[in-house]
């Protein structure tokens, strides 16, 4: 255990030291959050719908939007004077490699969900005090999966042309899942209905995270290798 | 203590049927060094130097054949055309990280990165970021982190380029240092006779292959590239 | 015989078939009691939907031995399985819409087994931009295969993501536990149609392949 796991720590640090030197990806991870709410705010009839009916929604699309921009700059930032070459050429495992990035980037869309979350009852209004602990357990579950599949994507995207898009394009239907699922439990945790009735639900992000963690975790080797 | 075996290798198209539009990288070389040699490998743009170093270093895998290295990637030290350096972190957090990833111990590695510095007479920028270094400057950054774990190997691909005269000649006075003393150097290089008076042991490749490789004996620039153009035209052309 | 023709062949062959088919479901089979006649795109609608599915998982199946075997072969088949299972999935897309609007009343429902073909769909353009994003054919193959086997391991997840959503299709009558309740002749016409569509996979597959290999024939004497 603790070595490789060290070594992903080791890599994890340096992306969060870089991130936090030049701040570009972060600020506009949270301003981009922070507009895709307020638009939400106007893009809905407030006489017609209810906030409570589509906060669910609103929230989970703006996570999942700002973490698709989170994910691609995890390799990315290793293209300069091709610091990945130097990675690959290192000691470091192929696993502890992808461990690093996948804990960079959960901490990266942790931060955006952690701005985002009193933006949103700020802005909707939306009663989270009763629910926080089960709701933030919730976000937990469902962010390590999709940020599992997107950091393994965004490993495979790095060399094409359009890699952004192209990331959002295949990152999609992966997301899908994990998304109706948060929305579904948020939506049954606002509405004041208990945890248990979610089960089948949080049994489904459960597998979900299991499986494409460790999907991932076997199948990064095959991205980096030549 | 470096050996490779038979290595062949190439880029392009599929493993299987057919494979005519592959571009041949490496075509059955075979050499074992030992510690104290130095190998200038010289061949023109293409020849398969660098895909050569890569195996060496465990990037690429070969197609066919086998590429040891005592002590494994820990043991490698590569400098290439790219110094592998992250702009926005300072010359010292470059070091200390690369430091922590070929398993310095965490006690030493302060004192690791600062005589590195100092020896590349680069202390006192220590804390400047990467990307504000000039040109000479962040390759010998690049070089202080090809060198803080103290590797036994010492993979050069094409290390004078985009060097100015004077950063060339205290690359090679540093380079004369690091050779030797137990250390096994390949350099690669398309320039002809350079760091020639380095190498104890001198190859010409060209399209993959090894069409010389012979101990340097007491050959200097000039008559080196003089072999060089008489081998690789015998080869044809 | 080359091997594209010998595709088309198999096409012409699994199109003709299905022409018959189509005579035996409108001149040979009842005529279902609460949907009327436009059950009979069921024989299109099921036999695309299980093939556009099981195409998937022979793109996630040659993709995991691609990554062992490197074999080039494994990489043509999963390019071509992914076009075959695209159409597969737009027949599904076109025909179900057909069938909702005189039965549910509307062209498009958020309906469980409609959505996940749409994801199906999806997938398979996200496997195929991929593909075409990346020049290295060794490359394109290693990622298209990482890419492969993550879709075949989503599946299970798009349909219990849906199913829990809602569902408004009718329940499976074929393959249920209890004996299909689909009277015998409909049930023997649905068979006869999934081997016509078996055979128009591997007949698109073989064609789709064939032109892999054209391409990297022309390729190889470009460079050459």
């Amino acid at each position: 255990m603790g070595d490789w796991l060290r070594q992903a720590w080791t890599v994890a640090r340096k992306d969060l030291l870089l991130e936090f030197r030049t701040r570009t990806a972060i600020v506009s991870a949270v301003v981009f959050t922070a507009l895709v709410l307020t638009v939400f705010n106007f893009g809905r009839d407030p006489t017609a719908v209810a906030t409570i009916d589509l906060a669910p929604t609103i929230l989970w699309v703006t996570f999942t939007f700002a973490a698709m921009l989170a994910m691609n700059r995890a390799f990315q930032l290793e293209l300069e004077n091709d610091a990945l070459e130097g990675l690959l050429a290192s000691p470091l495992s192929r696993t502890s490699l992808y461990w690093g990035k996948l804990l960079a980037n959960l901490v990266f869309v942790a931060v955006v969900e952690v701005v985002g979350l009193p933006l949103f009852v700020l802005f909707f209004d939306v009663p989270v005090a009763p629910v926080l602990l089960p709701l933030i357990a919730v976000i937990a579950l469902a962010t390590v999966g999709f940020v599992a599949v997107g950091t393994l994507f965004s490993a495979l995207v790095i060399r094409t042309r359009f890699a952004e898009l192209l990331l959002v394009v295949i990152l999609l239907p992966f997301l899908l899942p994990p998304l109706i699922g948060a929305v579904q439990v948020t939506a049954r945790l606002l509405g004041g209905r208990p945890l248990s009735e979610s089960a089948g639900w949080l049994r489904l992000l459960a597998a979900y995270d299991i499986a494409f963690v460790t999907l991932a975790t076997l199948l990064f080797p095959f991205t980096v290798d030549e | 203590m470096l050996s490779a075996e038979g290595l062949r290798h190439a880029f392009g198209g599929g493993r299987g049927e057919g494979g005519g539009g592959r571009i041949v990288a490496l075509d059955d070389v075979t050499f074992t060094l030992e510690a104290g040699q130095t190998l200038a490998i010289f061949g023109p743009n293409g020849a398969g130097k660098t895909t050569l170093l890569k195996v060496l270093a465990g990037l690429i895998r070969p197609d066919a054949g086998r590429a040891t290295v005592a002590g494994g990637r820990g043991a490698i030290g590569w400098i290439g055309h790219q110094s592998h350096l992250y702009g926005h972190l300072t010359v010292r957090e470059n070091l200390l990280f690369w430091a922590a990833l070929y398993n310095v111990p965490a006690a030493t590695r302060a004192q690791r990165a600062a005589d590195v510095m100092q020896r590349l007479g680069i202390a006192e920028h220590a804390e400047r970021a990467v990307w504000a270094l000039s040109r000479g400057l962040a390759q010998r950054a690049a070089i202080a982190k090809a060198l803080i774990h103290e590797p036994r190997v010492l993979l050069l691909d094409e290390p004078f380029t985009g060097l100015d005269l004077a950063a060339a000649a205290e690359f090679r006075t540093l380079l004369a240092q690091l050779r030797g003393a137990g250390r096994v150097v390949v350099l690669a290089t398309h320039n002809v006779g350079e760091g020639v008076e380095l190498a104890t042991d001198v190859a010409f490749q060209r399209r993959g292959r090894f069409v010389q490789f012979a101990p340097r004996g007491g050959r200097g620039p000039a008559q080196i590239a003089d072999e060089y153009r008489r081998a690789l035209g015998e080869a044809g052309g | 015989m080359s091997l594209a023709r010998k595709g088309r062949l198999i096409t012409l062959i699994g199109l003709g078939l299905l022409a018959l088919v189509y005579v035996r479901a409108l001149a040979f089979t009842p005529v279902e009691r609460l949907q009327g006649p436009a059950q009979k795109i069921y024989y299109l609608h099921v036999p695309a939907a299980i093939w556009a599915e099981m195409a998937m998982f022979l793109v996630g199946l040659a993709g995991i031995f691609y990554l062992f075997l490197k074999d080039p072969r494994l990489d043509r088949f999963a390019e071509a399985s992914a076009e075959a299972g695209t159409v597969f999935a737009s027949i599904v897309l076109t025909t179900g819409p057909i069938w909702g609007k005189p039965i549910w009343g509307t062209w498009w429902t958020w309906d469980a087994r409609l959505t996940s073909t749409l994801f199906l769909f999806f997938l398979y353009i996200g496997y195929l931009l991929l593909r075409g994003a990346i020049d290295d054919a060794s490359l394109r193959a290693r990622y298209a295969a990482v890419l492969g086997i993550c879709g075949m391991c989503l599946v299970p997840f798009i349909h219990l993501s849906v199913y829990l959503f809602r569902t408004l299709h009718p329940q499976p009558i074929v393959l249920k536990p209890s004996a299909p309740s689909l009277p015998g002749s409909m049930l023997v016409t649905l068979l006869v149609s999934f081997g016509v569509f078996t055979l128009l996979y591997v007949g698109f597959v073989m064609q789709r392949y064939a032109l892999a290999l054209e391409r990297e024939e022309q390729e190889r004497s470009a460079h050459a």
